[in-house]
């Protein structure tokens, strides 16, 4: 079987190799992309578009379709994880309560019965270990940073190197680090299953409602030009603001995602407890 | 452009590549796997293409590695074949 499977990928491989001389050679001048979509986007890029960075200017604008279907595959991505990993079933083997003040755990056979004064006692996984005070202090001073970082990079998206993508993954990857240091139980109390799940669609919905309101008010699909006749800002800046918004949609979906296959994995979707 | 740092980046990245196939702990292959990615960043970076380096080291290196890691921990950690 591994033979089998080697000869395949070198047949695979060798077709592909012989498919890429027929592209134009590496950096060729004549090629057709250098000859007409290049000077164009170079040239005229800033004019049309009013964001400084040309690659955010292809990605949100020129090619903002295909950016939307991204957006949607990753979204697909996060549903797909939820309906594989999710368990709903819960094993009633009673809970552990740990008193803080003494440390004393106590368990609890029948899973009816609820402690009322949580502020003496937390609810604990059964195994539960002691959170080092090094590690949890160095993570809260870290995450703060982290977010605001991440804030940054979607909204300097279209004057330099960022967008919605990466300042989502970088969002999500605080909001993992909080569930690795701590454990999965506080990160879900800052953000829940259903919020995340909200958030998630939510994304897509921000990307494709900002296209739909250019059709209502004329336009084409994610024509952001239209939108001056609601928002008030000079015409110049509509397609930068435009991009932003569906920046800021990604962002929420990507956001979302992450936190989500990172939750399902780690407990082995019963969000009960993490690693 | 800088081919010295081409040459050492891409030949390290193969070794990565190699390494993360061959080695049997698997915990040790996601962290040659992030390592692998954070050399293709800085490939990307040499390149010029900042933003799919940042793509690159934020998911690539970043995030993916922490999901390969916490899957390891829910399986097994020695691979059979």
């Amino acid at each position: 079987m591994k033979y089998l499977g080697l000869v395949i990928v070198i047949i695979c491989g060798a077709l592909l190799l012989y498919a890429t001389q027929d592209f134009p050679a590496w950096g060729d001048p004549s090629a057709p992309v250098h000859t007409h979509l290049s000077p164009h986007f170079i040239t005229k890029g800033l004019e049309e578009t009013g964001a400084p960075n040309l690659v955010t200017a292809v990605l949100a604008d020129y090619r903002s379709y295909d950016t939307m279907f991204e957006t949607v595959v990753v979204f697909c991505g996060g549903i797909a994880c939820i309906l594989l990993l999710r368990t709903f079933v819960q094993r009633t083997r009673g809970r552990e309560y740990r008193h803080i003040p003494t440390g004393v755990v106590l368990h609890i056979q029948n899973p009816e019965k609820k402690l009322k004064d949580t502020r003496e006692f937390e609810l604990i996984d059964n195994m539960w270990v002691p959170q080092d005070l090094i590690i949890r202090t160095v993570t809260r001073l870290l995450i703060p940073f982290i977010q605001i970082f991440a804030l940054y990079v979607v909204a300097h998206g279209d004057f330099s190197p960022g967008g919605g993508f990466q300042g989502g993954v970088i969002f999500g990857a605080s909001l993992i680090l909080m569930a690795i240091s701590f454990d999965l139980r506080t990160a879900l109390n800052s953000i829940s299953e259903r919020m995340l799940g909200l958030l998630c669609a939510l994304g897509v919905v921000i990307y494709s409602g900002i296209g739909l309101t250019c059709i209502f008010l004329g336009g084409n699909f994610l024509d952001y030009s239209r939108l001056t006749a609601i928002l008030p800002v000079d015409p110049g800046h509509i397609r930068a603001l435009g991009m932003l918004g569906v920046e800021i949609g990604v962002g929420f979906t990507v956001m979302a995602v992450m936190v989500i296959i990172y939750n399902n994995i780690a407990s082995a979707g019963r969000y009960k407890q993490g690693l | 452009m800088h081919w010295p740092i081409d040459l050492i980046i891409l030949s390290l990245v193969i070794i990565c590549a190699i390494a993360a196939i061959s080695v049997r702990d698997l915990l040790g292959t996601a962290i040659l796997f992030g390592a692998y990615s954070f050399m293709l960043c800085l490939l990307w970076a040499n390149m010029g293409a900042v933003d799919v380096a940042f793509t690159e080291a934020s998911v690539g290196a970043g995030v993916s590695s922490v999901l390969v890691i916490g899957a390891v921990f829910r399986t097994t950690r020695r691979t059979k074949d």
